[in-house]
């Protein structure tokens, strides 16, 4: 099972989310941890790249934006004359097979590389995508992009609600990280390390190497899909800027930074990105310096997860992904 | 094209288990390996000696397709794989351990024999985990007691002993149903018991499987092959029976007598 895999302080971690709304205020549960949330699960699609493949993407962003867009131009928007308004049980999916297509057909490029040149090429796609976005008026609406796209209203609740919204993060995101917990042991993922600790060893014991990287892209391209059309719906828009490069970097920092040992990692690091975003102004503010100043504390804060990362993101030591067995059941 | 399978059998069941026809390989300038032509019948075991930058390893990569070779042939089992992909010709039967163990280290013992077994077996990228009676976990289970790790066989693989990680390169090349194995210098740093180990351990081998093994331990070497190839300045320098090519004076001088450390 799964769930044997997950250290006892996770569960006590969720069932303190599960009780969340019962302590939070609306803000908190939609602004804060809705985010984080979202951010959490993109940034896990490259934790999964780069902690278990040994390739760092940054396209993991611009593949949540193209779901996001995606649900933007099949279903509704604030732009009828592009939306198509197609129900939800028909773009969400589209929305996910066509991200997780763009996100392969990147990785099929991108594994021909090693190291910096994987960054190089995958920023190098980011960025253009970004561009075409801005610039092109027909599908992708250009500098506006598009606003007023809203979850569906389902079993007669209003998904963007806090509470309920609060959940439908809280879902996804839990989901994605089983998902990785369960694939990191599977044959897939341990030959997926394998690949990324000695490549031409693992060609010698019979794998394609190339095939198996390619897969990892489209694995982590699907949760980075999830997230992208949640974050599109949080925001209830989506525009060129929503996978801009200063996004593109914060996933990587919010991924990377501290270490990629644990699938847990990108959530508690998203949480921090999220407090320091929201209230680094008001820390400023009290300390009389001025508001825009917030990326100095955001800076300040990632700097000291770095030299804490050992405290900081890995309480739970039992998650080290090498003290976990599929073996052990034996 | 892909021939048929009656011909591909009958290719298989009257080939040479290995036939290098002309191999050359060059590193810029530096020939490598000069026109070598080796033919290994199935089941055979040989030595391949030479002293360092002989091109004996340089051999071996030619042959999994770590190294192509720059021109020549490499036959397995009758079919061609000059251009064929290491794990292509790894799923033909084709094996080898390593000089240097090449190990998984963050990986237990059995983590690096099962992912040898599932290597060459459906369901590389399966996303299902093995329970326990899984077969490819069965028979990682008995691999790793053909080579005596039983007793740490959870452990990490970065914590064994040189002699252990020697043991367990073996088991990785053993997995599956391998039809032909390179092992390159399986002795190197091994103990004097370790040793005897390891010439046991090459003896009960299935006598269908044959080996090409390098070796600077004349005791391992010539006490499990039954021919010796030997390599000089990556060009074949002689060949025959160990008993023939331990006396020959010429070998002794070159190789045996020759100070090599």
């Amino acid at each position: 099972m799964v769930l044997e895999g997950i250290p006892a302080p996770v569960w006590g971690i969720g069932l303190l989310l599960l009780l969340m709304p019962a302590l939070a205020s609306n803000f908190v549960l939609f602004q804060i941890f809705g985010w984080s949330f979202i951010l959490g699960t993109i940034a896990l699609s490259l934790m999964v790249l780069a902690g278990y493949g040994g390739m760092v993407s940054l396209i993991q962003m611009t593949v949540a934006a193209l779901a996001g867009y995606v649900v933007a131009i099949l279903g509704t928007s604030g732009v009828p004359q592009i939306s198509l308004g197609w129900p939800w049980w028909l773009h969400i999916p589209l929305a996910i097979l066509i991200a997780t297509l763009f996100g392969t057909l990147v990785g099929t490029l991108a594994v021909r590389t090693e190291g910096i040149y994987t960054i190089m090429i995958t920023l190098a796609i980011a960025a253009a995508f970004f561009y075409f976005t801005r610039q092109n008026y027909g599908i992708f609406n250009g500098y506006t992009g598009f606003n007023n796209v809203v979850p569906p209203t389902l079993f007669g609740v209003d998904w963007r609600q806090p509470v309920p919204f609060y959940y439908l993060t809280l879902g996804c995101a839990t989901l994605s990280y089983l998902a990785v917990v369960w694939m990191a042991r599977t044959p897939f993922g341990l030959a997926l390390q394998g690949v990324r600790d000695n490549p031409r060893r693992m060609s010698a014991l019979g794998f394609s190497v190339t095939a198996h990287r390619i897969l990892a892209y489209a694995f982590a391209s699907v949760i980075a899909a999830f997230g992208g059309i949640l974050l599109v719906w949080q925001n209830a828009q989506v525009v060129p800027g929503t996978a801009g490069i200063p996004q593109v970097i914060d996933i990587l920092v919010i991924a990377v930074v501290g270490g990629l040992k644990r699938p847990i990692g990108p959530f508690i690091r998203a949480l921090i990105y999220a407090l320091l975003s929201v209230f680094s102004s008001d820390i400023l503010l009290a300390f009389g310096m001025s508001g825009e100043r917030f990326k100095l504390v955001i800076g300040l804060g990632f700097l000291a997860v770095v030299f804490f990362s050992r405290m900081a993101c890995s309480g739970c030591g039992a998650l080290d992904a090498s003290a976990w067995s599929a073996t052990a059941a034996t | 094209m892909m021939p048929s399978v009656a011909g591909r059998l009958n290719a298989a069941g009257s080939a040479n288990a290995l036939e290098l026809r002309g191999v050359t390989r060059m590193f810029g300038a530096l020939a490598a390996l000069t026109d070598v032509t080796i033919n290994v019948r199935p089941g055979e075991r040989r030595a391949v000696l030479g002293s360092n930058g002989a091109g004996k390893t340089t051999l071996f990569n030619c042959i999994t397709g770590d190294f192509p070779p720059t021109s020549g042939t490499i036959r397995f089992f009758g079919e061609d794989m000059t251009n064929f992909p290491p794990h292509e010709r790894i799923r033909r039967g084709l094996r080898r351990t390593y000089q240097i163990s090449a190990l998984f280290t963050g990986l237990s013992v059995l983590d690096n024999v099962y992912l040898a077994c599932r290597g060459v077996s459906r369901g590389r990228f399966s996303l299902i985990r093995p329970r326990t009676g899984d077969a490819l976990l069965q028979s990682a289970e008995s691999l790793i007691e053909a080579v005596h790790l039983q007793d740490v066989r959870h452990r990490l693989v970065g914590e064994l002993s040189h002699g252990q990680q020697r043991q367990l390169e073996i088991a990785l090349a053993l997995a599956g149903a391998p039809r032909f194995i390179l092992f390159d210098e399986p002795a190197a740093g091994l103990s004097p018991k370790e040793r005897a180990e390891l010439i046991e351990i090459l003896t009960s081998m299935p006598k269908h499987i044959g080996f090409i093994i390098i070796e600077h331990d004349m005791d391992v070497a010539l006490r499990v092959v039954e021919s010796v190839t030997m390599l000089h300045n990556g060009r074949i320098f002689k060949e025959g029976p160990p008993e023939e090519i331990e006396s020959d004076g010429e070998v002794q001088e070159l190789y045996l007598g020759g100070g090599h450390g």
